[in-house]
Order: C-alpha cells, then sequence, then structure tokens
C-alpha cells in the first residue's frame, strides 16, 4: 500500500521511538516530541509500539490513500477528514481506497500524529526512522512524494493510554545543576508565569519570563543532557530541551520535567504560558 | 569518587574529578552493560547514564554504577587511528602568530604528540580530541563561519577535531583531511569514538 503526498503544512516529519544507544558519537535520541500521543496513536491504530508515524505541526497535511487504510490522529484537537468529511478527535478511521485524508488546524496543541495501520515503510537510519532537527534520519515527506506503508501486523498493538490532563503547572526534579543558582532564582523558577517564544522548535521550548540568578559564574564544563532538561544560559531564561536536543550541553540544568510534562511541553504553542512545580516523589 | 546528581526519572549524571576519570567510568559502564540502560553521554567530567524507567530505577542504576571499579585502561580498549592531514588550512598562519612559532612548528606540534578522543558532540561523528602538545590553547574565531568544508582540521581552546560534516563552525581551521569522521556504512559510524588515540600525519595534497 501507498499514500502519495500532495501537501505537508508547516512542518511534517517522521517520528518514532527515536535512536537511543548512539549519544557516545554526538547522535540525538530524538523521537516523537510528544511520546504519549505518539504511543497513543500506534496503540489506536494497531501497530507494534516503535511503528513510523507522521508528526504534523499545526496541520495542513494532505495524503491519498491507493488502497483501504486504518488511521488515526492524535495529540491535539485536530481531527482527520476524508474526502472533505469530518472524523472525531483520536477517533479510529476506515479509509476507502482513493480517498484524500486531510489534518485540519488544531485550536488546542501544536503536535499531531498521523498513524497508518501498518507503519510508514521509511529505510531507518541507524535503527531508527525519525528525522531530528539537525537532519539525522529519513528526509522529510515533501509533495508528490509517494510513502510506502509496512505490512498490517497481525496481533493488535498495546492498549491505548489515556491522554495526559492539559493544564496545571509542569513537574519537574530540581538537579542536577540547581545548587548553581541561587535560593530566590529556585524560589523564582518555581514561582513565576513564563511565556513560550516563537524562537521554540522540537530542539527547545524558548521562555521568557523573570531571569534566573546564578549562585556560581565559572563555566560549566559541557555535560549530557535529556529531554525535559531546564537549561539556563548566560541571560537568565530557561530553555526546556525537547526530543531533538543535541546530546550535550554547556549551561547549568536547573531541573528536569517528568516524562508526563516534557509531553505536555511538546504541545505549547508560542505565547502560551507555564509555570513550574516540583513533582511529587 | 564518584559523585550522582539527580537527573530526571529517565537518567542519572556521574559526576568525577577530570577527564581522565570520565573516560574511564565511562569505559566500565560500557563493559559492565547494565540492564535497562539505553545511552551513556561521556563528557569533560561526567558521564550521563539515560536508562529504561520501565527496567530499572535511579536507585538501581546509581547502586549498580557505584561499585563498578574503572581501571582507567578504557582508552586501551578503544584502539587508535592515524588521520593523513594536508595542512593548508586558512587559519594555520593565524594560529602560528598567536602562539608566537612557524606554521611548520605548528604542524610538528599537533603531528608530534597523540590525542585522545574525549567525548562527542556538536555534531554526529565530531570528537573532541585532547592532550594534545601542551602549548595548544587558540582562541575560537570572533566571527563563526557559516561553512566549514567536511574533513577541515581545527583547534578550539585545548582542543583539536575535525569536521565529519559541512558545517558552521568557529573553529580554527589549519588543514584537512580526506578520511571520513562519520560513515553510516559502518557498524558504528564515527570514526573518533570516546577514549580512541588519535595520531595526525602531515600529507601533501
Amino acid at each position: 500500500m501507498t499514500v502519495t503526498v500532495l501537501r505537508t503544512g508547516p512542518l511534517a516529519v517522521f517520528k518514532d521511538a527515536g535512536r537511543p544507544g548512539h549519544a557516545h558519537q554526538g547522535v540525538a535520541p530524538s523521537g516523537a516530541v510528544d511520546r504519549a500521543a505518539y504511543a497513543r496513536a500506534n496503540a489506536l491504530a494497531g501497530n507494534p509500539s516503535g511503528a513510523a508515524v507522521l508528526e504534523c505541526t499545526l496541520g495542513g497535511l494532505r495524503v491519498r490513500f491507493d488502497e483501504p487504510a486504518v488511521v488515526v490522529l492524535t495529540g491535539t484537537d485536530a481531527v482527520l477528514t476524508v474526502d472533505g468529511e469530518r472524523t472525531g478527535v483520536e477517533e479510529v478511521v476506515e479509509v476507502p481506497a482513493g480517498a484524500t485524508v486531510a489534518v485540519t488546524m488544531p485550536r488546542r496543541g501544536l503536535r499531531s500524529y498521523l498513524a497508518v495501520r501498518g507503519g510508514f515503510a521509511v529505510p531507518p537510519v541507524l535503527g531508527s526512522r525519525s528525522t531530528d532537527q539537525l537532519g539525522m534520519g529519513p528526509a522529510r515527506p515533501a509533495p508528490g512524494d509517494v510513502l510506502r506503508i509496512g505490512p498490517v501486523p497481525g496481533n493488535p498493538g498495546d492498549t491505548p493510554a489515556l491522554a495526559p490532563p492539559a493544564d496545571g503547572p509542569l513537574e519537574v526534579d530540581l538537579g542536577p545543576r540547581d545548587d548553581w543558582f541561587t535560593p530566590d532564582a529556585i524560589e523564582t523558577f518555581l514561582g513565576a508565569e513564563y511565556t513560550v517564544t516563537p524562537a521554540s522548535n522540537s530542539v527547545g521550548l524558548r521562555l521568557d519570563g523573570p531571569p534566573l540568578t546564578r549562585a556560581r559564574t565559572a563555566e560549566l564544563p559541557s555535560e549530557g543532557v535529556v529531554r525535559g532538561s531546564v537549561q539556563v544560559p548566560p541571560d537568565g531564561r530557561p530553555i526546556v530541551f525537547q526530543a531533538d536536543h543535541p546530546v550535550t550541553g554547556g549551561y547549568p540544568v536547573i531541573a528536569v520535567l517528568t516524562p508526563e510534562s516534557a509531553d505536555r511541553a511538546a504541545q505549547l504553542r508560542p505565547g502560551a504560558t507555564v509555570r513550574f512545580t516540583r513533582a511529587p516523589g | 569518587m564518584t559523585r550522582f546528581l539527580r537527573c530526571g526519572r529517565e537518567a542519572v549524571l556521574a559526576e568525577v574529578d577530570d577527564l581522565d576519570a570520565a573516560l574511564a567510568l565511562y569505559a566500565a559502564l560500557r563493559a559492565a552493560a547494565l540492564p535497562g540502560v539505553t545511552d551513556l553521554v561521556p563528557a569533560a567530567r561526567t558521564v550521563l547514564i539515560r536508562f529504561d524507567p520501565a527496567v530499572t530505577s535511579p536507585a538501581a542504576v546509581r547502586e549498580a554504577a557505584a561499585v563498578l571499579e574503572p581501571d582507567g585502561r578504557g582508552q586501551a580498549y578503544a584502539g587508535s587511528v592515524e588521520i593523513p592531514v594536508s595542512y593548508d588550512g586558512p587559519d594555520l598562519t593565524e594560529v602560528a602568530e598567536h602562539l608566537r612559532i612557524t606554521p611548520d612548528e605548528v604542524v610538528a606540534r599537533h603531528t608530534g604528540t597523540p590525542w585522545t578522543v574525549a567525548f562527542a558532540g556538536f555534531a554526529p561523528g565530531f570528537g573532541y580530541l585532547t592532550g594534545g602538545h601542551p602549548s595548544f590553547d587558540v582562541p575560537r574565531r570572533t566571527t563563526p563561519r557559516t561553512r566549514i568544508p567536511a574533513g577541515s582540521v581545527g583547534l578550539a581552546g585545548r582542543f583539536s577535531g575535525v569536521y565529519p560534516g559541512d558545517s558552521p563552525g568557529g573553529w580554527q581551521l589549519i588543514g584537512s583531511t580526506t578520511e571520513r569522521m562519520w560513515d553510516l556504512d559502518r557498524p558504528e559510524p564515527a570514526l573518533l569514538l570516546p577514549g580512541v588515540r588519535v595520531t595526525f600525519k602531515a600529507v601533501q595534497r
């Protein structure tokens, strides 16, 4: 089965569970920015957990199926239209042969995940079909591309988990370098409101708000960072690393988001406001 | 002595005294292949240990890593490579002036002392090389170049490095190599893996 790309919208990239195990050669893990929505898409589509999907930023994707297919869209309140007919939010949709499927513009959230039963069968790079912001991985789909879909899996996929609650502060664990900041800075970080700036992308969510003052001004030797790391450069304005973050960072990390909060952060648009709070436990 | 710092729910950051200790701990962690550990990121004074929280926990990883006995022989396992370099880089003269030596002497010093890959970063296949001639300590260019061709050999601070692909960059370029730093057809695409000993050899081209 194949899918023909008619339009990609602002940004559509292949994503899967990422490529761990290569950080020592400078390759970031990448993978879906909102992992929970990615996992839901595959589970609902009946795919195995590592199947490749399309991550669509702000809708706009339009594709045509040559054969009947089962598809689902997760992550935002955007929905699929099948030959112009709207379907429901996160509804499993059966698409007839020859139908055109489009992703609408979300009103809430940023990144939608389009899974097709069988998964997108682009050739993997270093064991993963994710394309990261630095270009590692399969080429981005372009209008006119004919994408192959893998064989339909025999076993049903995992049971879908529920969507995380959309509101409330993002939960963090302090560290590894919270001791590089003044007690006032920690208090500010855990109390103040920050705004997502337009310079944000799948590498990092750049925030504007009260700057965080360092207790130590020495230069930190670069060290490994993880998804959800809140790095604070010299201007004091935090950056939350997302899935396509580099393997190391050169500024102290004040705290790390829980995986659930990192998924919620993936759906924040420029202009959105966020607060941080200590995670329980 | 290894200090373990909290780093979220899916990683632990192990901090040691210096680069040699970090490389030794990295080698010991690789050899130990602890259950659930998915990725190791060695750096100047730390090793980030990333794990699958469905398989293990921060406490279990800390305990398992704390009893490892790094023996400092990590480099012996990592192997060595020789990289032929044509020393015709655009910044060779500037580097020589900065160090108050001749360009030939820059080449002699760059080739005369073996380097060690400390860690990878910046781009896939970019290894930060340390341990070269002690006189090397050069500032980055004040204005980074927007495009540096693959294979360019550079210096920055006390590090040397080879650009694996065309990219922007601020290092002082002293030469170039045709050796491929990054090749997806190799089992480990990066030529310069942490702990590998690197010797540069001057060639005419």
